[in-house]
């Protein structure tokens, strides 16, 4: 029996990841606590603001940015779509998908946005980046669900890491598009007239590349959106757990009525980006 | 009178992985194509060296690929020095450090592009102050000077456009604005008319020579069209295959092209719109009569035993005062009772022509006048004429060439 007729495993790299997992754990507990924390209180500061805040004034704020950013008729949309919600008893779910949802896009932004602006302005950093990202954007959640669970432990928390993991991509990539857009001669007529390169980022590069960024930003919630189902199979709540719950239990109704509200939460939240971008 | 404020000595560019090396094979002789063949690399600048005097307008020429656009941004380091030196105001651009650099690019270097470079996401005006905004200055003198700028090129109306809203002469006024706004010693410009219609490009180039007029800056002028380098340029730099080959005023190189490849950019060119009334006018073969002489007698014997028909009369200090023939002199001592006085014996509608009048302009007055044309320099004082031999003489010079 030799190597090369691959009856058998040669390589036990299973093995070597769940060794790595545990050791992890083990050893780099208080690290891990560390990443987790921003994360959990931005995820309770904002789950609190929006169950203290009255429905009809999250309705008015949304109604109000969506009339700034998407005009009339969409407004309208957004207002229907918020009392229908409501109507649906999806209200509370909602609310636990938006903060999830804003707190990872926050952070991907916040990560995204700089890793992006680094990639767009040096090729290596690029090429090792890529890599990268194809893989956060291409393994199937499943797989990083469970070390995600090891490290964090289940609740909400856990699902807005995941969430991060998988909707990062798409802005660091339009962010980076969008520096590498940026016309030649503009970033030389900056540095023509004595611009530093942190001046010629901030008001050359970025000022361009804006609605790429913005792109990036639309793409990026609706990537958070689509995590919503995959979360709520680690305890994280919201629209997800009608959708689980409904196909754990062949209830159809259900799971639609969860699918519905990602849809359209998904849709109001698409118009606003959409038009902070242009 | 003549200061001069760069200074560019034995300047290179190498683009390539290995410039040292490309420049060794320089010194060994080999030329650009022998030394791109065997490394790859490309030499854009070789061994360039003038000077630009204050407050001139100074024309780098050349064909595209030549190496002028590469020469222009190594002066304010756009593009990096490879070797050899650029002295601005005496200091060594090639060596500044960043700090020094940015010094130099805000406050005493601006530079206008072919393609505009406007902020397409700022307004006209906030454009304008780009410079201002880069250096930190005050926000309210920020809005005055750009203001000010925007005046000098007559779009104060526009300030609060954007730069996608105005046409393209209208756009190169905003960068032309945007350079002048910082209120720079030298500006660059880089083909900057180049991608405007003959039409605009010509009222441009107008508008710059009014603003020199003004404000005496210091301006390096890429272009490559002869037309605008002799219109615009006190001196011109030809540049072929990143050397210079020739550098003189237009009329030293029109008269004494340094090769033929100079001599292939003048083939076309009409000598009458770059030559000047003072390049040909001649003071020998004419009679000047100083007034006062002997009177009018002594003069018209002077014109006889000279053989001529004309004479030019000046004061004491040159200054011209008319032209005399043999006939009207002749009539005025027959007829006159004070013949003291030349007044009378001036030749009616001869106006003389001014040294810096381009022969175009000089060439009706030359053919419908009996005698030869009297020129005269912007202190009214007598030069020499031009004679209608002259001018064709001239003419038939340059075609032939």
């Amino acid at each position: 029996m030799s190597w090369y007729t691959f009856e058998e495993k040669i390589i036990p790299m299973d093995d070597w990841i769940t060794f790595g997992v545990d050791w992890l754990v083990e050893n780099y507990r208080e690290f891990f606590q560390f990443i987790k924390f921003p994360v959990e209180q931005s995820v309770d500061g904002i789950t609190w603001l929006l169950l203290a805040l009255n429905p009809w004034v999250i309705i008015l704020i949304f109604a109000l940015l969506t009339w700034k950013f998407a005009g009339k008729m969409t407004t309208f949309f957004t207002v229907g779509t918020f009392i229908l919600i409501g109507l649906l008893g999806l209200w509370g779910d909602t609310m636990t998908t938006l903060t999830m949802v804003l707190v990872s896009v926050l952070f991907c932004a916040l990560v995204g946005i700089p890793l992006g602006i680094a990639s767009g302005r040096r090729d290596r950093f690029d090429t090792l980046l890529r890599p990268i990202l194809d893989t956060m954007q291409t393994t199937p959640a499943f797989v990083y669900l469970i070390p995600v669970v090891m490290l964090f432990s289940i609740g909400t928390v856990s699902g807005v890491i995941a969430t991060i993991i998988f909707a990062m991509p798409p802005i660091v990539r339009l962010t980076n598009l969008g520096i590498r857009q940026v016309h030649p001669e503009l970033v030389e007529a900056g540095e023509a007239f004595g611009a530093t390169p942190t001046q010629v980022l901030i008001k050359v590069q970025i000022p361009q590349a804006w609605p790429s960024i913005m792109a990036g930003l639309n793409q990026t919630i609706m990537m958070a959106l689509s995590m919503v189902v995959i979360a709520a199979l680690i305890g994280a709540g919201g629209l997800g757990t009608p959708v689980f719950q409904g196909l754990n239990n062949l209830d159809i109704g259900l799971a639609t009525i969860g699918g519905l509200g990602i849809v359209l939460l998904a849709m109001v939240l698409d118009r606003i980006t959409q038009g902070m971008g242009q | 009178m003549t200061e001069e404020i760069i200074r560019v000595e034995n300047l290179y560019k190498v683009f390539g992985h290995s410039p040292k090396e490309a420049l060794k094979l320089v010194d060994q002789g080999l030329d650009k194509d022998a030394i791109f063949k065997k490394t790859g690399m490309t030499i854009g600048v070789q061994d360039a060296s003038f000077s630009v005097n204050t407050g001139e307008i100074f024309v780098v020429m050349g064909l595209s690929g030549s190496g002028k656009s590469t020469l222009v941004r190594m002066l304010n380091r756009l593009i990096e020095i490879t070797s050899g030196s650029v002295f601005v105001n005496g200091q060594n651009v090639a060596k500044m450090d960043q700090k020094e650099l940015t010094d130099l690019r805000r406050n005493k270097m601006s530079m206008v592009f072919q393609s505009f470079a406007l902020m397409p996401h700022l307004s006209v005006i906030d454009n304008a102050a780009f410079g201002l905004a880069l250096a930190k200055v005050d926000k309210d003198k920020q809005v005055e000077r750009a203001m000010e700028a925007l005046e000098q090129v007559g779009l104060e109306a526009w300030a609060n456009s954007f730069p996608h809203e105005l046409s393209g002469g209208m756009q190169q006024r905003v960068g032309l604005a945007r350079a002048l706004a910082v209120d720079p010693e030298i500006m660059l410009m880089d083909e900057a008319f180049s991608a405007l219609d003959p039409l605009i490009r010509t009222e441009m180039q107008d508008q710059l020579l009014s603003l020199q007029e003004k404000h005496q800056r210091t301006i390096v002028f890429i272009s490559h069209d002869l037309d605008e380098a002799m219109r615009i340029g006190d001196r011109i730099a030809i540049m072929e295959g990143g050397r210079i080959i020739q550098v003189g005023t237009p009329d030293e190189i029109l008269q004494n092209p340094a090769n033929d490849y100079v001599q292939a950019f003048f083939r076309g060119v009409d000598p009458t719109s770059i030559l000047v009334a003072g390049d040909i006018a001649r003071e020998t073969q004419t009679t000047v009569i100083n007034f006062p002489g002997k009177g009018p007698r002594a003069a018209l014997q002077r014109l006889i035993s000279h053989d001529r028909e004309f004479g030019y009369v000046l004061d004491k200090s040159r200054r011209f005062l008319g032209v005399v023939s043999t006939d009207t002199l002749k009539e005025m001592i027959n007829t006159d009772s004070n013949p003291d006085n030349f007044t009378n014996a001036f030749l009616e509608n001869v106006e003389p022509v001014n040294i810096e009048d381009s022969m175009q302009d000089i060439l009706d007055e030359v053919v419908s006048r009996p005698c030869p044309i009297p020129v005269l320099d912007n202190d009214q004082k007598y030069v020499g004429v031009i004679s209608k031999n002259i001018f064709l003489r001239t003419l038939q010079q340059n075609t032939t060439n």
